[in-house]
């Protein structure tokens, strides 16, 4: 019996795991190309979990089906910084960029909080209490859907990279920004497409967020530290990292909050970030640059 | 610095030094939070500004300087003048360690400002727990009533620890000087500026870096054994918050890293804006909850965007305070 609980909370950690996962994959992206960390992520994350809530309470839409739209709208958002502000700042040193997306990132809050307001806000979904059998394992049917539309969405993502032309030169610009140039690629471009693909990528994380937490503006600094730790684990930069980074991360907060107190499981996440940057900097998957 | 500069601030200094002679409370209590803002934003500037560290997690060394002197006042009665030693020690370690595993395993840049976060978190976490120091629920230190300026236990008035803060500001600005003109000094700037050629003329990066840390984790503590006297109150959630460590850094970034002015500077400039944006929300009757934090990270982005290297060197060449553009100091 005491295996079963094991094995419940670590597929239930695994499944919250893929959606932080998808998160951090955004966060990867951004900064494997742009080479700007963004430290609004999170903010960006909770937007995507408002837009979620209101499509939901104004015409019902389910949150796996709201998360195009929401993805549309963090593109032109993430687009546009990267246009009208960021770009200006690749070049720059490291803390002018934090001080930059920090900024964003406190406007961004502080417009949810007046906007929403600091109230928690949930999503109803018809399936919201239903279980699904699976050998010795009873999972929860929001985290089942959830973790499944973020493995669809990472697919995409991977077969864009991978195969599309776009995809090919945003990887060309992250390998070699001076030679992508040369070649004739318009770097500008590219990067402002990349912010908005990372962008949309974490809305859709959040609106698939909304399925298994509610919604409330204080989130947001929890999920920016929470998808640089995803990242450094997995290996800032590769792709399949962040999503086994964010895996990981995940079951280690389920299994941590079942064994110790919930308020200690974000130390266990802390303890392993710190492991990690220690035993292998480069993380999980990650090449030594 | 040209004689205009300099009499400039001396000016400055006399007025801060007369300010509670005339200002009514609310201005010293207003002018006391813009001067530790000031004094740990120096701290800080030891390691980023100085030598290219950069710290997103001072906090840590706030907090633990804080908890340290408040301990030891409140269950073994040392007064803070003793106490203060204790909390540097503290957090010197806890910087050296920080420090060490950062250095010797090649962790760098964004990387070694996530490992500064992920401790203070880690701290921040841990004092939540710790049941000797009030956990979550707070640590306090009991106010003894009205028995007078007690200087030896740092207890009285608010004017006690303006002065208090003040000579801390005036020491650290007083030692930054120094300490950037000794041979560590320019040690520190040629690892910021240049590393690998730092290490190739013959600069020991590693024991260079490990000094600015401790340098500065100690200086940050003596803030936070200020902190805990002035406040009289600790909670965890407040002392190592990832948004005390941004509080920290905003006024030398403002007021332009690696320059002895610029972090005092900041200071003056952020605290007043966050005062006069709260009193103009109260008069306008249109209070937001979060309506000021908008504003004031709008400021930044238009503060960051326009004048990126801090407003100090812009200021000091508009006024011409000092001689040569790029010679700041």
């Amino acid at each position: 019996m005491p295996l079963d609980y094991y094995l419940n909370i670590a597929a239930s950690g695994l499944l919250n795991g893929l959606v932080y996962g998808l998160a951090a994959l955004g966060l990867s992206v951004i900064f494997g190309v742009v080479r700007v960390v963004n430290f609004a992520h999170g903010e960006m994350m909770v937007a995507g979990m408002y837009g979620a809530v209101l499509l939901a309470g104004f015409i019902g839409l389910d949150p796996i089906l709201s998360a195009p739209i929401i993805a549309l709208v963090l593109f032109a958002f993430g687009w546009g910084l990267q246009r009208g502000l960021v770009n200006r700042f690749v070049e720059r040193p490291e803390h002018m960029q934090f001080i930059l997306l920090l900024g964003i990132a406190t406007i961004i809050l502080n417009a949810m909080l007046m906007l929403f307001g600091p109230d928690s806000r949930n999503v109803q979904v018809p399936y919201g209490f239903d279980t699904v059998e699976v050998g010795p394992l009873l999972l929860d049917a929001v985290r089942l859907r959830a973790g499944a539309a973020a493995i669809v969405v990472a697919a995409a993502l991977f077969a864009f990279f991978r195969f599309s032309r776009p995809g090919k030169a945003i990887r060309a610009c992250a390998d070699n920004p001076l030679g992508a140039r040369v070649v004739g690629l318009n770097i500008d471009g590219l990067y402002a497409m990349t912010f908005g693909i990372g962008s949309a990528v974490v809305g859709i994380a959040g609106a698939l967020m909304t399925l298994l937490v509610d919604a409330r503006p204080q989130l947001a600094p929890e999920y920016t530290l929470l998808s640089f730790i995803i990242v450094i684990v997995g290996g800032l930069g590769s792709l399949p990292g962040a999503l086994l980074g964010g895996v990981l991360i995940g079951m280690s907060e389920a299994l941590a909050g079942f064994l110790l107190t919930p308020s200690l499981k974000s130390l266990f996440s802390y303890a392993v970030l710190i492991v990690v940057l220690l035993l292998r900097p480069q993380g999980l998957l990650g090449r030594r640059s | 610095m040209t004689r205009r500069g300099i009499v400039l601030l001396a000016l400055l200094g006399l007025l801060l030094l007369v300010a509670p002679l005339v200002a009514d409370r609310y201005v010293v209590s207003v002018l006391t939070t813009v001067l530790w803002f000031a004094y740990v934003g120096q701290a800080w500037n030891v390691m980023m500004g100085f030598s290219g560290l950069l710290s997103l997690g001072h906090a840590l060394y706030v907090g633990l300087g804080a908890y340290a002197s408040a301990a030891l006042f409140v269950h073994f009665g040392i007064g803070p003048w003793l106490g203060l030693w204790v909390a540097m020690l503290v957090a010197m370690a806890a910087g050296c360690f920080i420090g060490f595993l950062g250095f010797r395993f090649g962790v760098r840049g964004v990387h070694f400002a996530l490992l500064t976060i992920a401790f203070a978190e880690v701290a921040r976490i841990g004092f939540d727990h710790m049941q000797w120091l009030g956990g979550s629920g707070g640590f306090f230190i009991p106010v003894a009533g009205d028995v007078g300026n007690d200087l030896l236990n740092l207890r009285g008035s608010p004017t006690l620890f303006y002065y208090v803060i003040l000579a801390l500001v005036l020491g650290a600005l007083a030692l930054s000087r120094v300490l950037l003109h000794s041979r560590l000094g320019y040690q520190w700037l040629a690892i910021r500026e240049e590393p690998e050629a730092a290490e190739a003329v013959g600069v020991d990066l590693f024991r260079a870096r490990i000094a600015a840390v401790a340098v500065s984790s100690a200086l940050t503590a003596l803030g936070g054994v200020f902190q805990a006297f002035y406040f009289n109150n600790l909670f965890p959630e407040q002392v190592f918050s990832m948004g005390r460590s941004i509080e920290i850094i905003l006024p030398a970034i403002v007021g332009g890293i690696g320059t002895l002015i610029g972090p005092i500077l900041g200071a003056f400039i952020l605290t007043p804006l966050g005062e006069g944006l709260t009193f103009l929300i109260e008069v306008s009757g249109f209070d937001l909850p979060g309506l000021k934090q908008l504003f004031y990270g709008v400021a930044l982005v238009v503060i960051v965007v326009f004048r990126p290297e801090g407003v100090w060197p812009w200021l000091a060449r508009k006024l011409r305070l000092v001689r040569a553009p790029g010679e700041s100091a």
